[in-house]
């Protein structure tokens, strides 16, 4: 990862967001803290109705807060209106305005913000060529494809140059292609422009692959900030394991904790050990997880034994289900050569292998 | 045998046939309904008056001639019909008035309804038709007894202590006005609210993001977008207003003559059908005239829709 100074733009301080009253009221932010640093990729990751928009309109200044500061560079913008803040969002329907053209739409904020008009013209020229968008100028919105009004949004949304760039699922509209291009040309524009961006997505591979870190989110509260690899491979909670990628839940006795380790005793009365996830306070049971592409299938005696209930070939992988004798579900996954099959069959009585550094103890 | 482009062209035929008499009804009512009448109309203006109203049949460009014109009695000579002026342009004065009046009322009042949540916009659209199902006269009526001196406003105001001696607002120009802009609101709000309806109002905040002020999105984002429903509303409120009769009878007093009250005039105790039918005519022209040179006039200033 390269350095990132150290100083934050963005610093959400306790921030509770409540909508309707009453009987009707609901909690889309419960005081929710969290920094996000200067030219960072940050991503707020988690299912439709955990509170990630909300947070993010909270940031732009389309709904202010209940409760709570949000500081940018120190200042605290929450009381601002959206237009008093050097924040611009690309928004999820790109909302581009149907009345102008593409130029005028880049231009747009930087005449808002009374620049001579051959600043803008400059700029704008700058940006029609950073999103590659130079040959349709000219258009209007209506006049071109899904993939160019969203270059079109990020262009317009960079223009004023912000401080900090608010992405709001911006790539979901996209198909499958067209999504993969515009994430490495997404990196790309963060580093070229040098900006903080905070990206919200409900698509927990867009965030492993772009994040140089991610909050997960979940009912209004933010669960785990890491980056890709501390969320994938070292999760908090259950939500969170569940959540981004597939994982194996084993419950397990703990004993003898410290320094960010411990030992689990799994059903099968194997002992293994596994770290521990931070805030974990020290219990008889908890809930050890494993990736599937951490354990190894063995035809002879593992740390778990079990029947192989099911083959699913990937492609690359082949993903073995495995029903363990404690009565627990287990997946393995297995990379794939082109000269083998996965050496298993269905009903075959396996071992599972867990690695030195494949458990993960839960906080819950 | 026929080729197959004969019977092609048979085919064609018989469905150009079809379509005229499917059609027919429609057109002959448009035909007897709309075009027929304004064709006596014409015809009229160009007859010569009866002694008891209806017409000679005998060919007078008269009428046509006093429209703009006055002839002497003394000596025949022509000058421009000073009184026929003066009214049309106070009709004229009234109804731009009256426009503007109503699309400063009516576009806050668009935007107030469409900006409500889904089930309360029906309420308030609801209650926009209303005033739609009473009598105008009634209606007009009704604002009489608000603004008359022993009305709602100065009662309220003498009791306060406000005012000592009761406004005269009725018979006055600002009565005609106040009359005018609430019978006329409603066909300014309707085709107003319709566009703000459709409005994405996330370019609303797109504009505020990118650093637009309240005004500035107005103008430059909500202005722009909703413009066709100003347009409609703006045309469906000056039509009336420049043939508006009751209104400025009513709560004018009728102490001011407007185009509607003139050609009325030419129609009972005027005896002069002819003028009447030119002067229908000529107002008609104008507003056609007067729409042509706005909707050119609004589409010139940038609007394109995409």
């Amino acid at each position: 990862m390269p350095d990132k100074p150290d100083r934050n733009a963005i610093e959400v301080v306790n921030v509770s967001k409540i909508f309707g009253s009453g009987e009707g009221q609901v909690a889309a932010l419960d005081k929710v803290s969290v920094s996000i640093r200067e030219n960072e990729f940050f991503t707020l990751l988690g299912p439709s109705g955990c509170g990630k928009t909300t947070l993010l309109r909270l940031i732009a200044g389309f709904d202010f807060p209940t409760a709570g500061e949000i500081l940018l560079y120190g200042q605290d913008i929450a009381p601002l209106p959206p237009f008093k803040r050097p924040v611009n969002t690309v928004f999820q329907s790109y909302a581009l305005f149907p009345h102008m053209t593409v130029a005028d739409n880049i231009g747009f904020g930087l005449e808002m913000l009374g620049k001579p008009k051959a600043e803008i013209k400059a700029r704008v020229a700058e940006m029609l060529k950073l999103v590659k968008m130079e040959a349709l100028a000219g258009r209007r919105t209506a006049q071109i494809s899904g993939g160019q009004q969203q270059r079109v949004a990020l262009a317009r949304a960079l223009a004023p140059q912000p401080k900090v760039l608010l992405l709001d699922e911006p790539l979901s509209a996209l198909d499958y292609k067209l999504r993969k291009e515009m994430q490495i040309e997404l990196k790309r524009l963060q580093h070229e422009t040098g900006i903080t961006f905070i990206f919200v997505t409900h698509d927990q591979e867009e965030a492993l692959t772009m994040s140089d870190r991610i909050a997960v989110m979940s009912s209004g509260k933010i669960l785990q900030v890491g980056s890709p690899w501390d969320i994938y491979d070292k999760p908090a909670e259950r939500f969170v394991a569940d959540f981004i990628g597939e994982t194996n839940f084993l419950t397990a006795a703990i004993s003898g904790t410290s320094n960010g380790k411990t030992r689990a005793t799994l059903k099968s009365g194997t002992t293994i050990e596994a770290t521990v996830a931070e805030g974990f306070q020290p219990k008889d049971n908890a809930t050890v997880v494993v990736r599937p592409e951490h354990a190894k299938l063995t035809k002879d005696k593992g740390d778990l034994s079990g029947t192989v209930e099911n083959i699913v070939y990937f492609g690359t992988d082949t993903h073995i289900h495995v029903q363990l004798d404690s009565g627990e579900a287990f997946t393995v996954r297995q990379q794939n050569t082109r000269s083998a099959g996965c050496g298993f069959e269905r009903g075959d009585k396996v071992g599972i292998l867990i690695g030195n550094d494949a458990a993960q103890v839960l906080r819950d | 045998m026929a080729t197959a482009e004969e019977v092609a062209k048979a085919a064609e035929r018989r469905d150009v046939r079809d379509r005229w008499l499917l059609s027919a009804p429609a057109l002959l009512v448009i035909l007897l309904a709309a075009t027929g009448p304004l064709l006596i109309v014409l015809v009229y203006s160009f007859l010569t008056p009866g002694a008891y109203g209806d017409v000679k049949w005998q060919f007078s460009p008269d009428a046509w001639i006093s429209v703009f014109m006055e002839r002497d009695i003394f000596d025949d000579t022509l000058s421009l019909a000073a009184a026929h002026v003066t009214i049309f342009w106070r009709s004229i004065k009234l109804a731009v008035v009256t426009t503007l009046a109503t699309l400063a009322l009516g576009f806050p009042t668009a935007y107030f309804m469409a900006t409500r949540s889904e089930k309360t916009r029906d309420l308030w659209l609801f209650l926009i038709t209303i005033p739609f199902w009473t009598n105008l006269l009634i209606r007009t009526f009704a604002v009489l007894q608000i603004i008359r001196n022993e009305g709602i406003i100065n009662t309220i105001l003498l009791k306060l202590g406000i005012i000592s001696a009761p406004i005269q607002i009725l018979y006055t120009d600002t009565a005609i006005l106040i009359g005018m802009a609430y019978v006329y609101l409603p066909l300014m709000v309707l085709p107003i609210y319709a566009s703000m309806e459709k409005l994405d109002f996330r370019l609303v905040e797109a504009g505020y993001d990118l650093y637009a002020t309240r005004f500035k999105v107005l103008r430059k984002i909500i202005f722009p977008l909703v413009k066709p429903g100003v347009i409609a509303g703006s045309i469906l409120v000056f039509i009336p207003a420049l043939g508006a009769y009751v209104t400025p009878v009513v709560l004018g007093g009728g102490k001011n003559m407007m185009l509607s009250n003139l050609i009325e005039l030419q129609f009972g105790q005027g005896r002069n059908w002819p003028l009447g039918s030119a002067l229908s005519i000529t107002v008609m022209v104008i507003v056609m005239l007067a729409l042509l040179a706005y909707v050119r006039n609004a589409g010139k200033s940038g609007v394109r829709h995409g």
